[in-house]
């Protein structure tokens, strides 16, 4: 049984975000891309599936520019065994629809039980591929996902809802599961994991590849589109009490709550 | 004509507040296509959800009862059907577990794109226009549609709640057979539900590292039992054990929208802030005089807060009392 593993390559959660003169899109200027943090769950988590002898290979997939192989080597690192590389300039620009449209060519003809996906990126929030990735597939899929078990062909999903509670899911494969924080602590890449990942194989895969038309994918290919970007509002500080006795200042706060913010 | 349709989510018998919160949207969203609201509603019981649902606005209500577990599969095959007899222009669902897992589904089955958790609308002609947040609430993105049915997942506690005074909605009953569905709820572990779910309340306090242990969490719980509200964590306080996931706000925890969020021992960090950033009003206390929330907060106590909080807490018992 192999497992897929969808990784995206966004900018560091430390970026402070800026917009381009026309307000067209953000600047990627002096950005430092990284594996997104929920796909590093899923990686982890498909690594564990593998060492437990459950699954033959870890095959990790990202769409995107060339720096998107370099967290693509991220996670080869961590014990991916190989890697799909997908991109065309065509590409670029296209909504979840799209993103989830190429994935699933690249993924015809594929065996796989399992395909793991953190359950959203941290640069679009969208928190879309997987759920469409898994209709367009006619596969069963469960989000957010904080603890799996693998019992021969079936999945026992542990899905994180509202109010601390979970959802236990039986699945059969093939199913798509999404990562959230708390399925695993991600191990961090040895040096000689490292060393290793720079020989794992990388397929590419583009348009002709895949048997897509430029206008199946990017911009053309998309059902929504981005009309404009804008910044929110720099919030700004409000009072700080610091002199004199606590219990007072606590009161004065409690009071304003009240009287000023009127939240009480 | 152009309608739309709301996908209920309900909570035993009774539909949630996020659902009352879409049916105002809808209502907005029809009225400039020239369309009505409909509104689909799948549970166990579903009965009297005309009168519940109707003076909010939805016009009818599609009840597809008898459903007593959830399942993505089945639920998406009910509400295709339904979709297929309304052909809305446009389908919005809450932001929540439920909805965040139905949409993405619903949209490829239907080759349609999704604008997701979506804390705003504008109305280009008879076109809505999604304004939703990106990078963690770093910047706002406008999405608009190239096809039909436009699907939406809104934020809860964003949205206002319509005044009700309409009548009750027209019933009719949908087709509730859940075909062929693969993944199959064995069970559902309950979590501690005294207090509402973070991205549902109004009203939340938080500890942070400087909570220093789990039991000391018991100041925390009691300041927010002292004025109804939802308890949370930072990451930090998470990661060290003094609070389980599902607490957490932030970047990698939940993203919620208080009128009040009462921040104890938080540093705040950008991944803290992402979390709450639209919190009406913040109330920040630590004794680190240089935290950046004192940046973020309106209102700051510098100080120790194991003397703060409990002081806090009978300060609010008082004020309500009165």
């Amino acid at each position: 049984m192999n497992i897929i593993v969808l990784c995206k390559q966004v900018p560091d959660t430390e970026t402070k975000i800026k917009l381009m003169p026309d307000g067209s899109r953000y600047d990627e200027e002096g950005i430092k891309w990284v594996l997104n943090v929920y796909d590093e769950f899923a990686v982890e988590e498909a690594l564990k599936i593998k060492e437990a002898g459950k699954a033959a290979k870890v095959t990790v997939l990202s769409m995107g520019p060339e720096r998107v192989i370099e967290s693509l080597r991220t996670a080869m690192a961590m014990g991916a065994d190989e890697a799909i590389h997908i991109w065309d300039p065509a590409m670029a620009g296209g909504d979840a629809y799209t993103i989830a449209k190429v994935i699933s060519k690249a993924l015809e003809g594929r065996e796989f039980g399992i395909v793991l996906a953190g359950k959203q990126a941290v640069d679009d929030d969208c928190f879309s591929v997987p759920g469409m990735l898994a209709a367009m597939l006619g596969i069963p899929q469960v989000n957010v996902c904080s603890k799996v078990e693998v019992v021969d062909c079936k999945v026992k999903a542990y899905r994180d809802i509202e109010g601390g509670s979970k959802q236990v899911m039986d699945a059969p494969m093939p199913v798509i599961l999404t990562a959230t924080k708390g399925l695993n602590e991600p191990r961090y890449a040895s040096l000689p994991g490292i060393m290793k990942a720079k020989r794992k194989p990388v397929e590419k895969l583009d348009l002709a590849k895949l048997g897509l038309g430029a206008n199946d994918v990017g911009i053309a290919g998309s059902k929504t589109k981005i009309i404009g970007w804008f910044l929110p509002e720099e919030r700004k500080a409000g009072r700080v009490f610091k002199e004199g006795e606590l219990a007072d200042r606590v009161k004065e706060v409690v009071r304003l709550l009240r009287e000023e913010a009127k939240v009480i | 004509m152009s309608n739309v349709l709301v996908i209920a989510e309900l909570r035993g018998n009774e539909p949630k507040k996020v659902t009352l919160e879409l049916i105002g949207a809808a209502t907005k969203m029809a009225q400039a296509a020239g369309g009505a609201v409909s509104t689909i509603a799948i549970g166990e019981s579903v009965l009297g959800l005309g009168a519940k649902l109707g003076p909010y606005g939805t016009a009818k209500v599609y009840l597809a009862g008898g459903v007593s577990k959830y399942s993505t599969e089945g639920f998406i095959n009910i509400i295709e059907k339904v979709v297929k007899q309304e052909n809305p222009s446009v389908i919005l669902l809450g932001a929540t577990s439920t909805g965040k897992d139905l949409a993405p589904r619903l949209a490829a089955r239907l080759n349609t794109g999704l604008a997701s958790d979506c804390v705003s609308f504008e109305l280009q002609g008879s076109n809505p226009i999604f304004i939703r947040p990106v990078f963690a609430g770093k910047a706002f993105n406008k999405v608009a549609f190239n096809a039909g049915p436009a699907i939406a997942t809104i934020r809860p506690n964003v949205l206002p709640v319509p005044e009700p005074g309409g009548a009750a909605a027209a019933e009719i009953n949908a087709d509730a057979s859940l075909g062929d569905v693969k993944a199959d709820l064995a069970e559902v572990i309950q979590g501690e539900s005294k207090r509402l779910d973070l991205t549902e309340a109004d009203r939340i306090v938080s500890g942070g590292r400087g909570m220093k242990a789990r039991e000391n969490f018991n100041i925390i719980e009691e300041l927010a039992d002292s004025i109804n509200a939802s308890v949370g964590a930072s990451r930090a306080a998470v990661d060290s054990g003094y609070a389980d996931q599902s607490f957490q706000v932030g970047q990698t925890g939940k993203v919620v929208n208080p009128s009040l969020y009462i921040a104890c021992g938080i540093s705040g960090a950008i991944q803290h802030l992402a979390g709450m950033r639209t919190s009406k009003v913040i109330v920040a206390i630590n004794k680190d005089p240089e935290a950046p929330i004192f940046t973020k907060a309106d209102y700051g106590i510098i100080g120790d807060l194991f003397e703060a909080v409990p002081l806090m807490t009978a300060e609010f018992k008082k004020l309500l009392a009165e």
